[in-house]
């Protein structure tokens, strides 16, 4: 099915989306939000620029987003696939505890925010590009790499990456990490992404992007990850 | 260095009395009760103690009790003994101070100051014992314009609505924070008492999904167990921006309490801290929560009304002004001496302002912008007894909430230490061990018990005041008058003095 939301309020496009029950390829998308809230199974592409809040609460359908996409993006994501040929603003991925997010360039502030896993619930981020401030922030689990392929030459991630983080793992792919980590996150050194779970999101997003795998994979990166199981424990008295 | 802190009480046991059937030491989860082999006698380490009462109460020849401490330091009206102890507390160990339960300071209540009418001779009282009174209710947006289909009926526009048949909901206790067994005690009488009650930002464990009806379920910033079954299921979703005991800062459950069920609702790995910080870090103004009401109402299909929850704080009349204009269906407000599961001590003694202060200008600051039917407002916060909810109505309240009030009712001491996770009375607590002696069947019955008992004094006191449904009293504040109250606090609570006749 096709549907033509440029004369579209988000209300009218979303209730078209939820009553349709087929795939369906979404032209002329002008900063509509919260396309395909709570959406399970279907796969839905869209042409243009999606507002914010696309895909909260998804529950396993598949978007795939032909242009950029705005703020919290994936917000409390619990299954499918969001994948953008472009780049995604603040708090993508917000809380996510399930399902994958694909950006082939760039992501805002705040990506990764709240991150949780839970048994086979395992949520994950492949950004193409770099990531800006607070990468990771109060992260609890599942996987966040960044793969360093932007041109402009500013850091892979902005300040205060992985602040909060108590679980899961970020990847950053460069040669040097010159961010200033909190104390509670620890640094390691690796050839290649790691975990055989690490290697196949970026095998993936190579798929998804039509990128040749070998520099994605024959490279060196960071693993992040908190250095205690609860480093934020001893704060308080009883009184 | 550790320095010695004396126990605040002590633990009396009449020797003449005692038994040796060592009830105490079996139900002190907190080892303050001992046998010594050598006298046959039962030892107490009162450093332990808490001051629960779960001996007390459970002793069978009532050989116990447990009496504040006359050990003192010199006497000092500025240094008090507590606030002493606080700073060596802090120098032992260099944490932040870690309490329970709501505000304890001697901060005025103004519940305690308003004074309810009745009437006489003319404008007669009503018997509610035989004539009819509304105490139903519906919470939700009531400003829709009507419309008419080709036909001429009217077609149905109107936005969600949760439908109470008495004025007061259980208030967002999370499960971690509180029992399985306190849960189900609290779902089974919201159902049985047709009102609510509210998973707190826990999730809601699968067995409950049953009371879903009933169930107000809560979108927090770290959205813990928050799915698409977990919205659908709700009556209402609630969004929480903040809470009275510690407005401005967020919940951090340790990982400690994080059990294999806790996690299964929660949907965190086990052990793991559940740390909800203060902001949700999508939302920095009014628009940005705008879009999360719209979202949920999205996911929702514009089935279920959304209540956003805030703490009682200076400038509460504008957020909630805002708040009404965000789309959100209610608004709860939740005053300064509301209860929490773990709050630092003194954010809990020093931030926020008095629910009946923050209601009251709501209220009124919603009728001025000709706003107030956006929205439902619902106020908890220590809301104590039937006479709490009839003054909160009276100050432009549609509903409130009970927190403590219904812990009571299972059985809480307000011991103030559920931070400790060793709750003997098998509320705060998730020790298997423990949480057993709070038995759900007769739980949820002293739940019944306590809003059914209230609903009668509602009654009476409306019948009292000659009226007979509560849309009636709602925002009626010439059927309150203040006593003891300065002019500046008569003005803010819009009511006048006691005498002060029309």
């Amino acid at each position: 099915m096709k549907i033509n939301a440029e004369e579209l309020h988000y209300t009218a496009l979303n209730a078209a989306v939820r009553q349709s029950g087929e795939d369906i390829e979404i032209f002329g998308c002008v900063g509509q939000r919260y396309l395909g809230a709570g959406l399970a199974e279907r796969k839905i592409v869209v042409h243009g620029t999606p507002g914010n809040a696309l895909g909260a609460y998804l529950n396993g359908a598949e978007l795939i987003v032909c242009g950029n996409v705005q703020e919290a993006t994936g917000d409390t994501m619990n299954g499918g696939v969001i994948e953008v040929h472009g780049s995604a603003g603040d708090a993508t991925g917000y809380a996510m505890r399930g399902g994958k997010i694909f950006i082939e360039d760039d992501v805002g502030y705040r990506c990764g925010i709240h991150m949780k896993a839970y048994l086979s619930h395992r949520p994950a981020i492949v950004i193409g590009g770099r990531a800006g401030s607070f990468l990771g922030e109060y992260q609890a689990g599942g996987t966040i790499i960044v793969l360093g392929g932007h041109k402009d030459g500013k850091p892979i991630v902005g300040n205060f990456c992985g602040t909060g983080m108590h679980g899961g793992e970020i990847l950053l792919r460069c040669d040097a990490l010159d961010a200033a980590l909190p104390a509670q996150v620890r640094a390691e050194r690796i050839e290649g992404p790691g975990s055989e779970e690490a290697i196949s999101l970026v095998k993936e997003w190579c798929t998804r992007f039509k990128r040749d795998e070998a520099p994605y994979l024959e490279a060196t990166y960071y693993r992040l990850t908190p250095n205690a199981e609860n480093p934020y424990r001893q704060m308080y008295t009883p009184n | 260095m550790q320095l010695y802190i004396r126990p605040e009480y002590e633990v009396i046991r009449n020797e003449a009395r005692c038994i040796v059937c060592r009830v105490c030491e079996r139900q002190c989860a907190n080892e303050v009760h001992s046998f010594d082999p050598e006298t046959g006698l039962m030892r107490a380490d009162e450093s332990k103690c808490v001051n629960c009462h779960r001996c007390v109460s459970l002793c069978p020849t009532h050989a116990l009790k447990i009496v504040k401490t006359d050990d003192t330091y010199r006497e000092n009206a500025n240094w008090e003994a507590q606030t002493i102890n606080e700073v060596y507390r802090q120098a032992n160990t260099g944490g932040v101070l870690l309490s329970s339960m709501g505000n304890p300071k001697p901060y005025p209540v103004f519940w305690d100051k308003l004074l309810i009418n009745a009437s006489q001779v003319t404008n007669p009282p009503i018997d509610p014992l035989r004539e009819p009174m509304e105490t139903q209710l519906y919470l939700g947006k009531r400003t829709i314009k009507v419309e008419r289909d080709e036909k001429g009926l009217i077609k149905d526009t109107l936005p969600p609505q949760l439908k109470l048949s008495v004025p007061v909901m259980f208030s967002a206790m999370s499960y971690g924070s509180i029992s399985y067994n306190a849960h189900e005690s609290l779902a089974r009488a919201a159902e049985e008492l047709g009102t609510y009650y509210n998973t707190g930002e826990g999730g809601l464990h699968s067995d409950f999904y049953k009371y879903g009806r009933h169930t107000i379920v809560q979108v927090a910033s770290g959205r813990f167990g928050v799915h698409k079954e977990y919205l659908e299921t709700a009556a209402a979703i609630e969004i929480k921006m903040g809470q009275g005991a510690k407005p401005g800062i967020g919940g951090h459950l340790p990982g400690g309490k994080i059990s294999e069920d806790v996690s299964k609702t929660r949907m965190i790995p086990q052990g793991v801290d559940a740390i909800s910080p203060a902001p949700h870090h999508d939302i920095y103004s009014i628009e940005d929560l705008k879009q999360l009401v719209d979202s949920l109402k999205e996911a929702t299909e514009y089935k279920k009304p959304i209540i956003v929850k805030i703490a009682a704080v200076h400038n509460a009349a504008a957020i909630a002004s805002g708040i009404a204009r965000s789309g959100a269906d209610i608004i709860a407000i939740d005053g300064f001496r509301g209860g929490t599961g773990a709050a630092p001590t003194r954010i809990r003694d020093n931030v926020g302002i008095p629910i009946e202060m923050a209601l009251a200008q709501i209220d009124e600051r919603l009728r001025a912008e000709g706003i107030r039917d956006n929205v439902s407002i619902v106020a908890g916060g220590s809301v104590r007894s039937s006479a709490d909810v009839v003054k909160a109505i009276a100050l432009g309240a549609d509903a409130c909430y009970i927190g403590t009030a219904a812990l009571l009712a299972l059985g809480c001491h307000l011991c103030r230490s559920c931070h400790t996770g060793k709750c003997n009375w098998g509320i705060a607590t998730q020790r298997p061990d423990l949480v057993k002696r709070l038995n759900p069947d007769l739980g949820y019955k002293r739940l019944v018990n306590l809003v059914t008992a209230w609903k009668h004094e509602i009654e009476e006191m409306m019948g009292g005041m000659g009226i007979n449904s509560l849309e009636a009293l709602r925002g009626n504040r010439l059927m309150l008058r203040g006593i003891g109250l300065t002019d500046t606090e008569l003005r803010l609570l819009g009511v006048r003095y006691a005498g002060e006749s029309l």
